[in-house]
């Protein structure tokens, strides 16, 4: 501690244009993906449902795609946007698709999700490949702080109001997850409701993407974690939702950059694999 | 009351509902009967506002329901369907308290406490008041949401085969917190179900589907009889009557 006290003016420098940003980067987007997988498992009411199993990670790097071939010199702010536009659009088109799937099996759904992911993916690689850049596309596939510097990540506090949004409307979205006709007999606007909450979902997924690149499982397995401790009132779980994904994440950056010290390895693999390992057992749970 | 006009409704070119019209008495019991197809969950949901006709009007209280806000008119009218798939972990006070949405907007007063705690004594939850809704029996989870509907506390609770799935001892108490929440309560309960004898025994009146049309809307006793009921269903049935209520046998009847 007395070290934080006693930095010179380099240390300093480090703490302030790297250190902080890392640090408040990697706590929204565990809080901000958490919370959004939360409101996609409600919303498409299947808990195999999350921003990686629903194409919205691979929609967000379309977005990013299409900005940079567009506009070669494109801001962050400008690359967020478009982002965020490709990321509702998916998100919205696999709404459209969870309604008309008849076949409400558990596992079916998240499945037409990773294939709607992979199609997007596939689309995105054509035209990176058209125009030489599939390195830079490969590149956003893997989450990684390492390039979080103050100047370039201040859209990621974006997630703030989704969070908030999410928690002002938690009751809304828990009664959506019940279904239409139970919302309808409440109230509430359906459609509406979806909307606002699939808003939340892509800002979320798209200022987190936009800045870290894809962080995988995140938004599925601790939510479903939290779930089978305390349930699904959102009301009463999105606190330690959004706790719970800060920590995991943190504890997964703090893991990478231990392991093969004084290399990094990114933080989605290092989540991909842990995540990877936990999604597979709540599925065989699940189907038990 | 609930009144209906003139109420048509096709899917692609089958017609379910035939330009029918007809009114629901306050504080009673109504059932709706008929055989698969009759359109009885299809004109449940047009009352209930889920479905829109294609054309018709429908009046709760004399008001048309287009003209009521929809936060209002959840605080007059509740409906429950059937199959209620819910994929979520709640408890089942929790569920209950979903119940008090249109009034408390989320934020429970010590009103909207005191109506959920009634809801789950009268449904006779409180020993599960705690458990969560996945972890319950078919029957339990049923009356469940009936507790939540009870908690919405409208004058009209319309209730779409609330008897699926459940044993006989569960029907029997579901039936009996319906005639409840009519007699003591006040309540005007409108249900489809496909067991004639539980519509007998409970329902103050009867209507009878068939083919998207009303055939018979009359008190219980008058629509069950053998040769309605025959109209009706197209099987003979044998009519029992005891303590003033008729009991069909319809099971195997010898013609």
């Amino acid at each position: 501690m007395r070290d934080v006290f006693a930095m010179n003016s380099d240390q300093l420098l480090v703490f302030t244009i790297a250190r902080i940003p890392r640090a408040i980067a990697l706590v929204l987007t565990g809080a901000g993906l958490s919370v959004a997988g939360f409101i996609m498992q409600q919303l498409s009411q299947n808990k195999f449902v999350s921003p990686t199993t629903a194409g919205s990670l691979e929609a967000a790097k379309m977005g990013i795609l299409f900005s940079i071939l567009l506009i070669p010199q494109a801001s962050m702010g400008i690359k967020s946007l478009a982002a965020l536009l490709f990321t509702l659009a998916a998100n919205l088109l696999f709404m459209l698709m969870v309604r008309r799937v008849r076949f409400r099996s558990s596992v079916f759904i998240p499945l037409v999700g990773i294939m709607f992911g992979n199609i997007l993916a596939a689309v995105s690689t054509f035209f990176a490949f058209k125009h030489g850049i599939v390195q830079n596309v490969q590149e956003w596939m893997i989450g990684d702080f390492s390039s979080v510097l103050q100047g370039q990540y201040e859209s990621i506090y974006l997630i703030l109001p989704a969070v908030v949004l999410a928690y002002i409307y938690a009751d809304q979205f828990t009664i959506v997850g019940m279904g239409a006709s139970f919302a309808k007999n409440l109230g509430i606007s359906y459609t509406a409701i979806v909307n606002l909450g699939l808003f939340a979902v892509s800002l979320t997924v798209s200022v987190s993407v936009v800045t870290a690149g894809a962080i995988p499982f995140l938004g599925l397995i601790v939510p479903n974690m939290v779930s089978m401790m305390m349930g699904d009132n959102l009301r009463r779980t999105l606190p330690m939702t959004a706790l719970a994904g800060s920590i995991f994440l943190l504890f997964c950056d703090i893991l990478g950059r231990t392991i093969i010290f004084p290399y990094e390895i990114p933080i989605g693999l290092m989540v991909g694999v842990i995540g990877g390992i936990i999604f597979l057992f709540l599925i065989l749970r699940r189907n038990r | 009351m609930i009144r209906f006009e003139q109420i048509t409704k096709t899917y692609g070119k089958r017609l379910v509902l035939d330009n029918i019209s007809c009114s629901l008495p306050k504080g009673k019991i109504t059932s709706l009967i008929g055989p698969n197809g009759a359109g009885k969950s299809t004109l449940l949901s047009t009352i209930s506002r889920l479905l829109d006709a294609d054309q018709g009007k429908i009046y709760l209280d004399d008001i048309c329901l287009d003209d009521y806000k929809s936060e209002d008119l959840a605080k007059r009218l509740s409906i429950l369907r059937q199959s209620n798939h819910i994929d979520l972990r709640l408890t089942v006070r929790d569920l209950v308290a979903f119940g008090r949405f249109p009034y408390s907007k989320g934020r429970l007063t010590a009103e909207d406490q005191a109506q959920i705690d009634k809801a789950i004594h009268f449904a006779q939850l409180e020993d599960m008041a705690h458990s969560y809704i996945d972890e319950l029996s078919g029957g339990q989870r049923q009356r469940a949401f009936i507790a939540m509907i009870i908690a919405q506390d409208t004058d009209y609770i319309l209730l779409d085969e609330p008897l699926n799935n459940l044993d006989m001892k569960h029907a029997v108490l579901v039936m009996k917190t319906l005639r409840r929440l009519v007699d003591e309560l006040g309540k005007t309960v409108v249900i489809v179900i496909h067991e004639i004898n539980f519509a007998s025994q409970y329902s103050d009146y009867i209507i009878a589907m068939k083919d998207g049309k009303i055939v018979y809307n009359d008190e219980t006793d008058q629509v069950v009889q053998a040769h309605t009921l025959k109209e009706v269903f197209g099987i003979d049935f044998d009519i029992i009557s005891k303590n003033g209520k008729n009991i069909c046998n319809y099971f195997n009847i010898e013609t």
